[in-house]
């Protein structure tokens, strides 16, 4: 995902000499070609986010285009209110690329886990919140957010992703992709989920089950209407994200479906309300939470026996 | 109009908006008086008839609170009509009690949190270094204010990238919100921590007219280097009972206080 976003923000600052990027001191061995093609548009900012996103800000006051680049906890609590004053409330074109999704840094530890950080800046006014699972979503986001102007945060997991879409796949900020067809329920899913979401709807077609498979990489602003389209009809709807249970897709999706009326069932599958103590990867912490792909399958069908 | 005559007139307007709307911070806004008004009459190349001219010398307020002050000295300088001074912090009105991005023409940047004036006042010198441009970008802190982190982070980044557009200046006025600034989270010496910092440091007198242009006339202080003025001032000057009284960040004025200080002012 990293590769896809300096790939895709290379090709935008050769066309555009408003567009920046400052890191954090972080991109060794991905950032060194950006730097080389245009070095008075490269600022490593140092291990000091608070002033990287007021200078950000600064930029952006003088009519520049920057993208801010850390791991995920660095670049959006660490300056959480630098985000919030100078870049939200002045609505500014700053563009936040965080790193490390959910458990993508699973070993290191909770400081640099990301399970909160959709939550925290889904609530801050003018911010736009993209998660994607690809690197085609990866990229056709970062392109069409080069074309807002305002404060937009994108959650990009580790590396390695496949490619789950088509190449030419019209991914729009705001709108669900429905990837698969289904009658027996629906999931919902956005960054590593994407992957695994896709799994889990082949294994429950083996299985005899035939769910939907919507992707939402966008958690806010969320198309309404383009939603409901979407899932007219529905009686069963999980989401599943990597993020805490608490303010990210789930919170998102069900706050539209109470507003609604939708009257079927709904379910949040995520990470719980708490900091994980364990050690080992992003598999192995999924597991350690009940989000195994066999324990999904088996909760899925658990609440499919209740609607039927 | 001489520079005491323009002085006093903004500290009126700035007593009658702290009056009118029986908020607080004046005399934050008044240690910052003699200091605004020489640069907003001597030093910034600015152009109120035309605000947001791209070449413009850029003014940070980062010490927000000190919002009054500054909406005292854009009205006097001819950027909008006297008359919205009244609407300061009422209801429906054009001036919150922090200084706000646009709110009328001529603020630059919405601050209110301390220590984000200076991050962003190095993104725009940034920005005029790599344009091209010759403008220059004043950031005025307040004292209590260098106690965030985030100002000696963009301390180090300024002297890094040798900003010497970037000018930052300190209303030392000693006080904090609870008390003496050397008491509750000692600044000195203040001088040798921002030279240690990369920035060619002055002091002047922050209420002395030809010190404070003096020092700010000849902009960089050195070349390659960012400027900081140390303005050694004192909390609620020009009205003897609040001077270098801390209840004056917080007290409002009653009406035998604003009629007693404007005719003494007179």
């Amino acid at each position: 995902m990293r590769k896809v976003f300096i790939d895709t923000l290379t090709e935008l600052a050769e066309k555009d000499k408003k567009v920046y990027l400052l890191t954090g001191d972080l991109g060794f061995s991905v950032f060194e070609n950006f730097a080389q093609r245009f070095p008075k548009r490269f600022l490593n900012c140092g291990v000091a986010e608070q002033n990287m996103m007021g200078v950000a800000a600064g930029l952006a006051l003088n009519g520049k285009k920057p993208y801010v680049y850390s791991i995920i906890p660095f670049v959006t609590m660490r300056c959480l209110e630098q985000i919030r004053n100078d870049v939200c409330y002045q609505n500014l074109d700053v563009k936040i690329i965080g790193v490390g999704a959910g458990f993508s840094y699973g070993p290191l530890g909770a400081t640099h886990h990301a399970i909160e950080d959709i939550g925290i800046l889904r609530a801050l006014p003018n911010m736009t919140v993209l998660s994607p699972g690809d690197p085609i979503e990866t990229k056709q986001l970062i392109l069409k957010s080069y074309l807002t102007k305002n404060p937009t945060y994108l959650r990009l997991t580790k590396g390695g992703e496949k490619v789950i879409h088509y190449e030419n796949a019209n991914i729009k900020i705001g709108k669900p992709f429905t990837l698969k067809k289904g009658k027996d329920g629906v999931l919902i899913v956005n960054g590593v989920f994407l992957g695994i979401g896709k799994n889990l709807v082949e294994k429950l077609e083996k299985m005899g089950y035939n769910f939907k498979l919507i992707s939402m990489p966008t958690l806010k602003p969320i198309d309404k209407k383009a939603l409901f389209n979407e899932i007219k009809g529905e009686k069963l709807i999980f989401t599943l994200e990597e993020h805490n249970i608490i303010g990210g897709l789930g919170s998102a999706i069900s706050e539209i479906l109470l507003e609604s009326s939708y009257d079927g069932l709904f379910k949040r599958m995520g990470i719980p309300d708490q900091y994980p103590h364990a050690v080992g990867g992003a598999d192995y912490l999924r597991r350690k939470f009940a989000l195994s792909e066999g324990k999904i399958i088996k909760d899925i069908l658990k609440n499919y026996e209740k609607v039927k | 109009m001489g520079y005491t005559k323009i002085s006093k007139d903004i500290r009126k307007k700035i007593l009658k908006m702290m009056y009118e709307s029986q908020t607080a911070h004046l005399g934050s806004c008044l240690s910052c008086v003699e200091l605004l008004t020489i640069l907003y009459f001597k030093i910034l190349k600015i152009n109120p008839k035309h605000p947001l001219s791209e070449n413009r010398d850029r003014f940070i307020l980062s010490k927000g609170h000190g919002a009054a002050a500054l909406y005292a000295t854009l009205s006097q300088r001819g950027f909008f009509p006297e008359k919205i001074l009244d609407t300061y912090c009422q209801d429906g009105g054009k001036l919150p009690g922090h200084s706000t991005i646009n709110c009328v023409p001529g603020v630059e940047v919405s601050t209110g949190s301390l220590g984000h004036g200076l991050p962003m006042g190095v993104g725009m010198a940034v920005a005029a270094k790599n344009d091209g441009k010759d403008y220059r970008i004043f950031v005025l802190m307040s004292d209590g204010e260098c106690e965030e982190g985030s100002v000696w982070e963009a301390a180090m980044f300024a002297a890094h990238h040798k900003l010497d557009n970037l000018i930052g200046i300190i209303d030392y006025n000693k006080l904090q919100a609870f008390g003496r600034t050397n008491e509750i989270m000692a600044l000195e010496p203040l001088k040798e921590k921002w030279s240690a910092f990369g920035w060619q440091v002055k002091e002047v007198n922050g209420h002395n007219f030809s010190e404070i242009e003096k020092s700010l006339s000849k902009i960089p202080f050195r070349k390659g280097k960012p400027s900081l003025l140390i303005a050694h001032t004192i909390k609620g000057k020009g009205v003897s009972f609040m001077e270098d009284k801390l209840e004056w960040h917080y007290k409002n004025l009653t009406e035998a206080d604003y009629k007693l200080v404007l005719k003494k002012l007179s």
